[in-house]
C-alpha cells in the first residue's frame, strides 16, 4: 500500500488510470450492452445463395452490394436504402408480408398477401443481408409465445401509449400525412408484429429492445391478438372506425328505415 | 274520417227518423264509471275531451318529429337501466371482470363499470347499444325534423316561438349527447373531453378560469365525470323534457300545419282525430321505432369502449372522432389554419380553435333560431300561416337551406378526413385543401342549382296545370296534322299545384319625404328592399283561374306540336 502511495505521482500513473477506466467502461458496456441476437446457424452456402437471389431481385433498387441506390429520372426519384445493418428481421418482415420486392412505386409499400418467394429463399436473402453488418435478428420463439406467457392487460397499456396514435386503438390502422398510412393489424402474424416493432419499417419508428423489451413486445402481441379474438361482441363491427362509421350508419340505414316505416304508416288510412 | 261533414240531399229523407238509442256495453259503462270518478275529483274530462278530439293531418314527414320524441323516450327508459350499474367515479381500481385484454389494468370506476355493463350484466350490452343508437337517432331525427319544418315554412307565424324552442332543444340534445358520450371515461371520450377543455381555454381572458371551475383542477382532475353525470341524468334531461312539453303543447294549441290540398284552408285542419285513429297510429309508431332501434342495436355494435381502453392523458388513438353531431365543430378545427394564433399583451389568443368551437357552436344555433324573424322582416308578412309551402314554391328559402346544409356537411366530412383518406386512398393534405375550397364554393353552387331546380319545378307545375299531362300519344288527324294528346289534371291534383302564393319584391320607398328631408329609417328600408329583391326577384306565379280558362279555351285539352303562339309563350314563362 505504501509503495503504491509513494508512486501515486509517477508520470505513468495518470495514463495507467486512464487505461483502467477505459477497460472498466468497455468491459461493463460489453457485459450490459444489448447484443444483436445471434443469428440462427447460417451456412456459407446460404449466404452465397442469398447473395445471388439478392443481386437478381433486389439489386436494381438497393444496389449490387446492398449499399443503397438513388436514381433520378426527371421528376421521378427512386430510392432504395442501404441494407447494411438492416438485419435478418427486416428482410424477413418485408419479404414475408409481400411488401418487398416492391410491386410499384407509391407513397409506401403495401402489404401483399401473395408472397413472391419461398421460405428458404427468404431465409437465404436474410442470411446474406445479416452477413453485411450486425442488425436485428429474427426473434426467438420464446418472445412469440403470447398465449403462454403474454400479459394482454400490460400489453394494452403499452399499445395505447405507443401504437394506438397511428394504428388506432382498435388496431384497424389510420391515416398519416400525404397519403401514407399505418396499416391494419388484422391478420398479421405475431412474428411480423414483433419484427415490425424491432425494425421500424417505412414510416414506423423503431422500438428496439431498450425502448420496449422483448417481454413488452410479447405483451403487445398478446393484447392485439386477444382483442382480435374477442371480435365484436356487440354485433357488426362497422370496420372498427368508431363514431365515423356509426354516424354514417345512423344517417343512411337508421334514418332510412325510420323514414321507410313513416311512409308505410302514413299510407295506412283509417 | 274527415272533420268536415257535408250535408247531402238524401239527408232530407231521414228528417223524421228517431235515432236508435244505443245502450253502452258493460265494458264501456265500467270505463265510463272510472272516467266519471276521475272527472269528479280532477275535472279532467274537458281537457281529455279536447285532446282526444284533436285532429292531426297525415303526412309521413310529420312523423319525423315523432321519431325524435320516441327516440328520446327510449333513451330515458334505457338510461334509467344503465344508472343501476354505472358508477360515476374517477376513483382508480384494478379491473378483474371477464374481458380478458383489460384484466389487471388500473382504470377509473366509471370505465370499469361500463365494461361490467357490457360484459357481466345480463342484457347490459344490448341496453347500452340501444341507449347509444337511440341517442344518435334522436339527434338525426331532430335534425331532419328541423329540415322538414324549415323547408315547408312551418316556422312562420304563429310558430316562430316553437321554432326557437326547437332550436334550443336541438342544441341541448347535442350537449346531452356529448355529456353521455364522455361518461365511460374511455380513451376516445377522454380525448373528446380534452378537446372540450381546449375549447373553453380559448375564451379570451376568462377561459382558464372557466376550465378550472368546471374541472376543479388541471385536466382531467377527478370531478368532471361526476359533474357530467349529474348534468347528463338530471339537469339536461329535466330541461329537455320541460322544453319538449312546451313544444308539444304549442303544437296542440296552435294546431298542426298541413300541406295545401282540396278542402284544406288556413282555417281548418283536415286529418284524423286523436281517438281512435291517430292515437293508434302514433302509439303503434312508438313500438315500430323502439323495435327498429332494438333491432339495429342487437345486430350492430356501437361505441366499443372496451377497444379504446381507459383514458390516459398521455395516449391518443388514430381515427379519433366524436359522435356525428359534433363533427361539424371538430371538422372546422381541422380546416382552420394554425398560423392565425397570436399573442397580445402576454396573452395567447387562439382563433384557430375558438372560431371552430366557442364561436361556431353558438353561431349555428343563433342563426337557426333567428331565421323566422329575419324572413318575416324581409317579407313583411304578418299573417298567420297554417298551410305549408311546398319547398319548390319558396325557391330562395329552399336554396338557402340547401346551401347551409352543404356548409354543415363539408365541415362534418372534414372531421372524418382521416377515415376518408385511408378508405379512398387519398392524401389527408389534399382532402384538407379540397374541403377548405368546398366550404366557400359549394354553398354558392348549391344555392344556385337548388334555386334553378325549384324554379324549373314550378314552371313544370304551371305547364301541367295549363296544358295537362303529356300522354306521349301522338294523334294524326284526317287532314294529316299531328298533335300530342294532353290529359287534363283532375281537380284534386290541380289544386295542390296552384294553391300557393308568390311574394312580390318590396319596392324601395323614397329616401326623402315629401319635403325633401332625409327620411328616418331609409337605410333599413333599402336593406330590406335589397333582401326582398334577392328573395323574390325570380318567381313563378301560380296559375290563376283566368289563365286556366284561357288555356282550355285555346288548347281544347290538347297541345298542338307546333303551337307556340305568342299568348302561350307569355303564360308559360310566368310573370317576371
Amino acid at each position: 500500500m505504501n509503495a503504491l502511495a509513494a508512486r501515486r505521482r509517477h508520470p505513468a500513473a495518470i495514463a495507467l488510470l486512464l487505461m483502467l477506466a477505459l477497460v472498466v467502461t468497455g468491459g461493463l458496456y460489453a457485459a450490459f450492452a444489448p447484443k444483436p441476437a445471434a443469428a440462427a446457424a447460417v451456412t456459407a452456402d446460404q449466404v452465397e445463395q442469398g447473395k445471388a437471389l439478392f443481386q437478381s431481385n433486389c439489386a436494381s433498387c438497393h444496389g449490387l452490394n446492398a449499399e443503397g441506390n438513388e436514381t433520378e429520372v426527371g421528376d421521378l426519384k427512386a430510392f432504395g436504402p442501404s441494407l447494411v445493418g438492416s438485419g435478418a428481421a427486416a428482410v424477413h418482415f418485408q419479404m414475408e408480408t409481400g411488401r418487398m420486392p416492391l410491386a410499384s412505386a407509391g407513397v409506401q409499400a403495401p402489404r401483399v398477401n401473395k408472397v413472391k418467394f419461398e421460405e428458404t429463399e427468404i431465409e437465404a436473402i436474410a442470411a446474406y443481408v445479416a452477413s453485411l453488418g450486425p442488425g436485428p435478428a429474427r426473434p426467438d420463439e420464446e418472445w412469440l409465445d403470447w398465449e403462454g406467457q403474454g400479459d394482454a392487460g400490460r400489453g394494452g397499456t403499452i399499445y395505447r401509449s405507443n401504437c394506438a396514435m397511428c394504428h388506432s386503438s382498435a388496431a384497424v390502422g389510420g391515416a398519416l400525412t400525404r397519403g401514407k398510412y399505418a396499416p391494419t393489424l388484422a391478420g398479421v402474424e405475431e412474428v411480423h408484429i414483433y419484427e415490425a416493432m424491432l425494425t421500424g419499417p417505412q414510416n414506423m419508428p423503431v422500438f428496439n429492445d431498450m425502448n420496449l423489451t422483448p417481454e413488452d413486445k410479447r405483451d403487445v402481441i398478446a393484447y392485439v391478438k386477444q382483442m382480435q379474438e374477442t371480435g365484436n361482441p356487440g354485433g357488426l363491427g362497422l370496420g372498427g372506425y368508431g363514431p365515423a362509421s356509426e354516424g354514417m350508419f345512423a344517417w343512411i340505414f337508421g334514418l332510412g328505415i325510420m323514414i321507410g316505416a313513416a311512409v308505410w304508416l302514413g299510407q295506412k288510412g283509417a | 274520417m274527415s272533420e268536415t261533414t257535408v250535408s247531402r240531399p238524401a239527408d232530407g229523407l231521414r228528417a223524421g227518423d228517431v235515432p236508435v238509442e244505443r245502450r253502452p256495453s258493460g265494458a264501456a259503462k265500467r270505463v265510463g264509471g272510472v272516467a266519471g270518478w276521475v272527472d269528479d275529483r280532477t275535472g279532467s274530462a274537458k281537457g281529455v275531451n279536447y285532446l282526444l278530439r284533436k285532429v292531426f293531418p297525415d303526412h309521413w314527414s310529420f312523423m319525423l318529429g315523432e321519431v325524435a320524441m320516441y327516440s328520446m323516450i327510449i333513451c330515458l327508459l334505457t338510461g334509467a337501466f344503465l344508472t343501476f350499474w354505472f358508477v360515476p367515479s374517477m376513483g382508480q381500481i384494478e379491473y378483474q371482470g371477464s374481458y380478458i385484454p383489460m384484466q389487471g389494468v388500473i382504470m377509473s370506476e366509471a370505465y370499469a363499470s361500463t365494461l361490467n355493463i357490457s360484459f357481466d350484466i345480463k342484457g347490459g350490452l344490448l341496453i347500452r347499444q340501444i341507449h347509444h343508437w337511440a341517442a344518435l337517432m334522436f339527434i338525426v331525427s331532430v335534425s331532419v325534423h328541423m329540415m322538414r319544418v324549415f323547408f315547408t315554412g312551418a316556422f312562420r307565424k304563429p310558430r316562430e316561438l316553437n321554432w326557437v324552442i326547437g332550436t334550443v332543444l336541438a342544441l341541448l340534445a347535442i350537449v346531452e349527447g356529448f355529456a353521455g358520450y364522455s361518461l365511460p371515461d374511455d380513451l376516445l371520450s377522454g380525448t373528446g373531453l380534452r378537446a372540450m377543455q381546449g375549447f373553453i381555454l380559448t375564451v379570451p381572458v376568462i377561459g382558464s378560469y372557466i376550465a378550472y371551475a368546471l374541472f376543479g383542477a388541471d385536466f382531467p382532475g377527478e370531478l368532471i365525470i361526476p359533474r357530467l353525470y349529474s348534468a347528463h341524468v338530471l339537469l339536461i334531461p329535466a330541461i329537455l323534457i320541460a322544453l319538449f312539453t312546451a313544444h308539444i303543447i304549442l303544437v296542440a294549441v296552435q294546431k298542426h300545419t298541413q300541406f295545401p290540398g282540396p278542402g284544406r284552408t288556413n282555417d281548418n285542419v283536415v286529418g284524423y282525430r286523436v281517438m281512435p285513429v291517430y292515437a293508434a297510429k302514433a302509439g303503434g309508431f312508438f313500438f315500430i321505432v323502439f323495435g327498429l332501434t332494438a333491432l339495429i342495436s342487437a345486430f350492430v355494435q356501437i361505441n366499443a369502449v372496451w377497444v379504446h381502453g381507459p383514458y390516459d392523458p398521455s395516449a391518443v388513438t388514430a381515427g379519433a372522432q366524436p359522435d356525428w353531431y359534433m363533427w361539424f365543430s371538430d371538422g372546422a378545427l381541422r380546416l382552420l389554419p394554425g398560423w392565425i394564433e397570436f399573442t397580445l399583451f402576454g396573452f395567447t389568443f387562439s382563433p384557430n380553435i375558438a372560431l371552430g368551437s366557442i364561436v361556431l357552436l353558438p353561431l349555428v344555433y343563433t342563426v337557426l333560431g333567428a331565421y323566422p324573424f329575419v324572413e318575416r322582416w324581409i317579407t313583411g308578412d304578418t299573417r298567420e300561416h297554417h298551410l305549408l309551402d311546398r319547398p319548390r314554391n319558396a325557391p330562395v328559402r329552399t336554396a338557402l337551406g340547401v346551401a347551409a346544409i352543404s356548409i354543415y356537411t363539408v365541415l362534418a366530412l372534414a372531421c372524418v378526413n382521416d377515415i376518408i383518406a385511408i378508405k379512398m386512398g387519398l392524401a389527408i393534405n389534399d382532402l384538407t385543401i379540397f374541403f377548405r375550397i368546398a366550404l366557400f364554393v359549394l354553398p354558392v353552387i348549391m344555392f344556385w342549382v337548388t334555386k334553378r331546380i325549384c324554379l324549373s319545378l314550378q314552371r313544370q307545375d304551371r305547364d301541367k296545370v295549363l296544358h295537362g299531362r303529356e300522354t306521349g300519344t301522338i294523334v294524326r288527324t284526317p287532314e294529316g296534322k299531328f298533335y300530342e294528346r294532353h290529359e287534363d289534371l283532375d281537380e284534386h291534383t290541380r289544386w295542390e299545384l296552384v294553391d300557393f302564393e308568390s311574394h312580390a319584391p318590396v319596392q324601395i320607398s323614397p329616401t326623402v319625404d315629401a319635403n325633401g328631408v332625409a327620411r328616418k329609417g331609409a337605410g333599413k328600408d333599402r336593406l330590406r328592399a335589397a333582401l326582398s329583391h334577392f328573395y323574390f326577384k325570380d318567381r313563378v306565379e301560380p296559375v290563376t283561374p283566368a289563365e286556366l280558362a284561357a288555356a282550355h279555351h285555346d288548347g281544347h285539352g290538347h297541345e298542338e306540336i307546333e303551337a307556340g303562339s305568342s299568348e302561350h309563350a307569355r303564360i308559360e314563362s310566368g310573370q317576371h
